[in-house]
């Protein structure tokens, strides 16, 4: 049958965890996957993973294989070289419950806060008449099997636990982007939710999202961008700008949610009506067991400035180009000693 | 005694699939309070693999389509045994579910005036199924979804609660429900996650389980297909019919592992391939049965030609009926002829340019090459019969969906009686809609109906909690739920497969007595927090249970049918059509009954011709249809 080779798998729980060895048969044409089922039969009965169609469609067997988030089902053993070791770890932005399992609630919570279609009024069902031309631009977004993987990659929260309350990510954001495009949808005021109440303005366009998409959806082209523009238009009016220096925040009817101030501000620390606290509100009103105190792991350094952020646009930066939440000199798939998957620490040490 | 959570609603939906989310969308319209309970995280349903599209004959394509001829292709696609009521129902209220997707925010493809597309499918007469491109299951699923979403923001603004009237529990999966006083009382299970236990305190269950795929080695179903709602149903006292009923398609994928149980589409052969064994010999020439003779060619020259002229020579016997080629497949693996995987050799890489095969079968290419690093254009597919979809189910009332307990419900895959012995493609996502929303609208009706609701007695919950706990206490001393699994299937594979014969049926009920003595004394280690080697053991008994209905099931129906294929009866038999199968629960083993089949409204009856009953009644019942007949022309 096939050769042992070596797999390197996180162990552990909320509490405590190590990579673990293992030397497993790989046989040809396998998936990472199938090597942890290998696992779970031969070695380690009560290794958490989840899975479920094992063919790309649903989304569940998100995790990071050398450092890099992909499906298990969809990473094969033949893009590795044979004498290498595979890491797999769980996704690092969300808790950890058990192995490769993680608390991926968030991102129901987030779902949660975007007000649904809503339908055209005095338009009977039956009565709805789309061009294809018009629907297909939601229809690519409706493609998301909501694996995450784009949540997890996303810098602005993956070591920034204290933005969750207040950004969305780009799995919501394309969610957005799809009522907005939708042709029937009655509501006209995606945008302007996608800043205020979304957090979009914290994204700077570094396209961790779009690479790790494994339905190949456009995120940041197609969705964030097109989301952004009208924004933009309005916040950078001159006459705008003049009035947020000259009035003070709370004079103004509109929060200041947009990228070079919004990472600052925090729940308590900014004016009432900043997209954090008011996320953080419905959030706590919503209830559900979200734990927004995890330390998050240290990661991979960031290129950040002086300011502790990454540059604003690639005219400040030192490279041309969008930057890398993980430092433009890391190439994937990662050296095994150099992936330092770091557990987080239980909420109620600190 | 272990703590145990406790939750009171009105209406508990057992699976999150497309009938589930249907169903716990009515329930709480109807203003109840509702559960629903996903074996995986919420919008991962298996009805994402779903594909081609929900069958509504909504006329958009061709004005000719409606309810009737859509109602007449079901019953056909089903040789005439379905619930001819749920076939009714199913094809008149079929348009109505899809348009109300689209209040929900639905897209589907469109037609060029801008009304929903519809596409061809084999045993449609019309083009009758809405689609978006080859995801129409994820689209149903993420609508339905997000309904729920819109309807817990609703409860939101109203009562300051996302959860105050319809929750999910996420990663939940049950392993009993209580009935007190011949009435469902509520449920028991437990959180995957923390491996806690939850109690459910309900007068209304729906099951919305979906299918039993997972008790076969190959299969396109995914691991939550255990046949727990089948099971459940029985231990509570309900019963299931047409359980010898299940499709396989002869050429799925058997090697590699990571695209075992994938389909092969049909017109790979169509196409050129060609099936053959481990000698190298295409064997399919061997198998060409009598009445077939004249239409198949009888040399590999003859069939070559056939392909660029098809008006001069006879077809490549790959191309027989699909139960035909299936086993054939099977004869040539059991005579030790097949792959190491067990299956034969689909070869259109040697007989056809990569750029020929890039052009005509895109789509699988891409998947082989994605999935598996597999380039079907340079060397031969590993394929045999895999397993698809489960006919039988729970028996329901057809307009209520209610099973035989007073308070429970089934709908969708998990349900019997719609589809007959075979199911038409793009019927099960109309299927789970149609009847997803009758489970919860009576399922309501009955939670209000239930005045005083009974309570789940401390020593039902007491049984249940041991039930669960004793693999882990057996340790891993126990018998490995992994072996026992893949045991499982091999038997299932080998002897209750897509050829049956009644030697192979009478071992296979030894073999399952057996394992079902092992599933006693399965055993694991590890702890109770997310740990799937506990889940499996607890899912085997399951498995067991249904595996025995089609087995014993399987044996008895004496004819060939849809989706049952007996070797010593390859006929089929007007008499057998009027009779269903119904297995129950008694003590631990499965009990077959004969029950006969409802007989379709006369009305109905007439919507076919003559011809075309003949083949499927006895004379008995041409009789009456011609004094029918008679009748309406005086």
């Amino acid at each position: 049958m096939g050769e042992k080779r070596n797999f390197r798998v996180w162990r552990g729980d909320d509490s405590s965890g190590q990579l673990q060895d293992f030397q497993v048969e790989v046989n040809e044409g396998e998936v990472v996957l199938d090597i942890i089922h290998r696992l779970q039969a031969t070695q380690a009965p009560d290794l958490a993973v989840r899975w479920n169609c094992k063919a790309g469609k649903c989304g569940s067997c998100s995790m990071e294989i050398n450092g890099k988030p992909r499906l298990g089902c969809m990473t094969r053993m033949s893009t590795f070289e044979p004498t290498e070791t595979v890491t797999v770890t769980p996704l690092r932005t969300f808790p950890v419950i058990r192995d490769l399992v993680t608390d991926v609630s968030f991102n129901y919570q987030k779902a949660r806060e975007l007000p649904a279609f809503a339908p055209p009024a005095g338009v009977a069902p039956g009565e709805y008449r789309m061009q294809q031309v018009d629907v297909e631009r939601s229809q690519e977004f409706r493609k998301c099997i909501e694996c995450f993987l784009c949540q997890n990659v996303c810098h602005v929260i993956r070591d920034h636990e204290e933005n969750k309350p207040a950004f969305a990510g780009p799995r919501f954001f394309i969610r957005a982007a799809e009522l907005d495009m939708h042709p029937l949808d009655a509501r006209t005021d995606r945008k302007d939710m996608a800043v205020e109440e979304q957090g979009i303005g914290y994204c700077n366009i570094t396209k961790c999202c779009t690479e790790v998409c494994p339905e190949h959806i456009k995120i940041t082209d197609n969705a964030i961008i097109p989301m952004k523009e009208r924004a933009v238009d309005r916040r950078y009016d001159p006459i705008a700008w003049l009035g947020s220096k000259i009035f003070r925040r709370d004079q103004l009817d509109r929060p200041a949610g947009y990228a070079t101030t919004a990472v600052a501000s925090r729940p308590n620390a900014g004016t009432t009506s900043s997209p954090a606290e008011h996320a953080a509100a419905a959030g706590a009103q919503g209830d559900i067991s979200m734990n927004w105190h995890r330390e998050a792991a240290v990661g991979h350094a960031a290129p950040v400035g002086p300011d502790g952020k990454l540059p604003v646009t690639e005219f400040t930066g030192e490279l041309a180009g969008a930057q890398s939440p993980f430092g433009d000199d890391v190439a994937f798939p990662m050296a095994v000693q150099d992936i330092t998957y770091q557990h987080p620490t239980k909420p109620d040490e600190h | 005694m272990t703590n145990i959570e406790r939750h009171n609603y009105d209406v508990v939906v057992i699976g999150a699939g497309g009938a589930g989310l249907r169903a716990a969308i009515e329930a709480r319209l109807a203003g109840k309070r509702t559960a629903i309970i996903s074996k995986s995280l919420f919008g991962k349903a298996h009805t994402v693999m779903a594909e081609g599209g929900a069958a509504a004959a909504m006329g958009n394509a061709n004005a000719g389509d409606n309810w009737m001829v859509h109602f007449r292709d079901t019953m056909r696609g089903g040789k005439f045994l379905n619930n001819f009521r749920m076939a009714e129902l199913h094809a008149t209220e079929a348009p109505e579910r899809i348009w109300e997707l689209e209040t929900y925010g639905a897209l589907f493809d469109r037609t060029s005036d801008g009304k929903i597309s519809q596409r061809n499918f084999g045993g449609h007469e019309y083009p009758r199924l809405a689609h978006v491109g080859d995801r129409t299951g994820l689209e149903l699923i993420r609508t339905l979804q997000q309904k729920i979403v819109s309807l817990q923001q609703e409860d939101f603004a109203a009562t300051g609660n996302y959860e105050s009237r319809l929750r999910v529990f996420a990663e939940t999966t049950i392993t009993e429900l209580f009935v007190e006083n011949g009435r469902i009382a509520g449920c028991f299970g437990y959180y995957r996650e923390s491996g806690e236990f939850v109690l459910f305190e309900t007068p209304s269950i729906v099951l919305a389980t979906g299918g039993v795929g997972k008790s076969y080695k190959v299969t396109s179903n995914s691991w939550e297909y255990t046949g727990d709602g089948h099971a459940l149903a029985m231990r509570a006292g309900a019963t299931l019919i047409n359980m010898e009923f299940l499709q396989f398609h002869p050429t799925g994928m058997v090697w590699p592992p990571s695209v075992k149980g994938i389909l092969v589409t049909e017109s790979v052969r169509g196409d050129g391939g060609v099936l053959k064994n481990s000698e190298g010999k295409r064997f399919m020439f061997d198998y060409v049965p009598d009445v077939f003779r004249k239409q198949y060619a009888e040399t590999e020259e003859e069939a070559d030609r056939w392909y660029t002229d098809p008006d001069n020579n006879r077809r490549p016997p790959e191309l027989l009926p699909r139960d035909e080629v299936a086993r054939a497949i099977n004869s040539e693996v059991k005579a030790g002829r097949g792959t190491p995987a067990g299956g034969i050799y689909l070869d259109i890489a040697s007989r056809r340019s990569p750029e020929f095969i890039l052009k005509r079968l895109p789509s699988m290419h891409h998947q082989f090459k994605e999935l598996a690093d597999v380039d079907i254009t340079a060397s031969p597919m590993e394929v045999g019969p895999t397993c698809h979809y489960v006919m039988g189910g729970v028996e329901v009332d057809p307009d209520t969906a209610a099973a035989a307990v007073p308070g429970l419900f089934a709908a969708g895959e998990v349900s019997g009686g719609m589809h007959g012995s075979n199911r038409l493609g793009g019927n099960s996502l109309s299927d789970l809609l149609v009847f997803g929303k009758r489970a919860g609208e009576y399922a309501a009706r009955h939670a209000d109906e239930a005045v005083k609701r009974a309570k789940v007695s401390a020593a039902a919950l007491n049984a249940a909690v041991e039930t669960a706990l004793a693999p882990l206490g057996r340790g891993e001393g126990g018998e490995n739920p992994y072996t026992l699994h893949s045991e499982l299937q091999q038997v299932m594979n080998d002897l209750v497969g897509i050829i049956r014969r009644r030697s192979e049926l009478e071992e296979s009920l030894g073999r399952l007595a057996d394992l079902k003595e092992r599933v006693k004394k399965v055993g694991v280690a590890g702890g109770r927090r997310y740990n799937p080697g506990w889940h499996l053991a607890l899912d085997l008994r399951n498995m067991l249970a249904v595996s025995e209905c089609t087995a014993k099931a399987a044996l008895e129906r004496e004819e060939s049918r849809g989706g049952h294929t007996r070797e010593d009866f390859p006929k089929m038999d007007p008499n057998w059509r009027r009779v269903n199968l119904v297995c129950s629960l008694r003590d631990e083993d499965v009990r077959l009954e004969r029950k006969p089949l409802p007989k379709m409204r006369p009305e109905l009856m007439q919507l076919f011709d003559r011809a075309e009953l003949s083949k499927y009644l006895t004379d008995e019942e041409l009789a009456e249809f011609d004094e029918l007949a008679g009748k309406a022309d005086a």
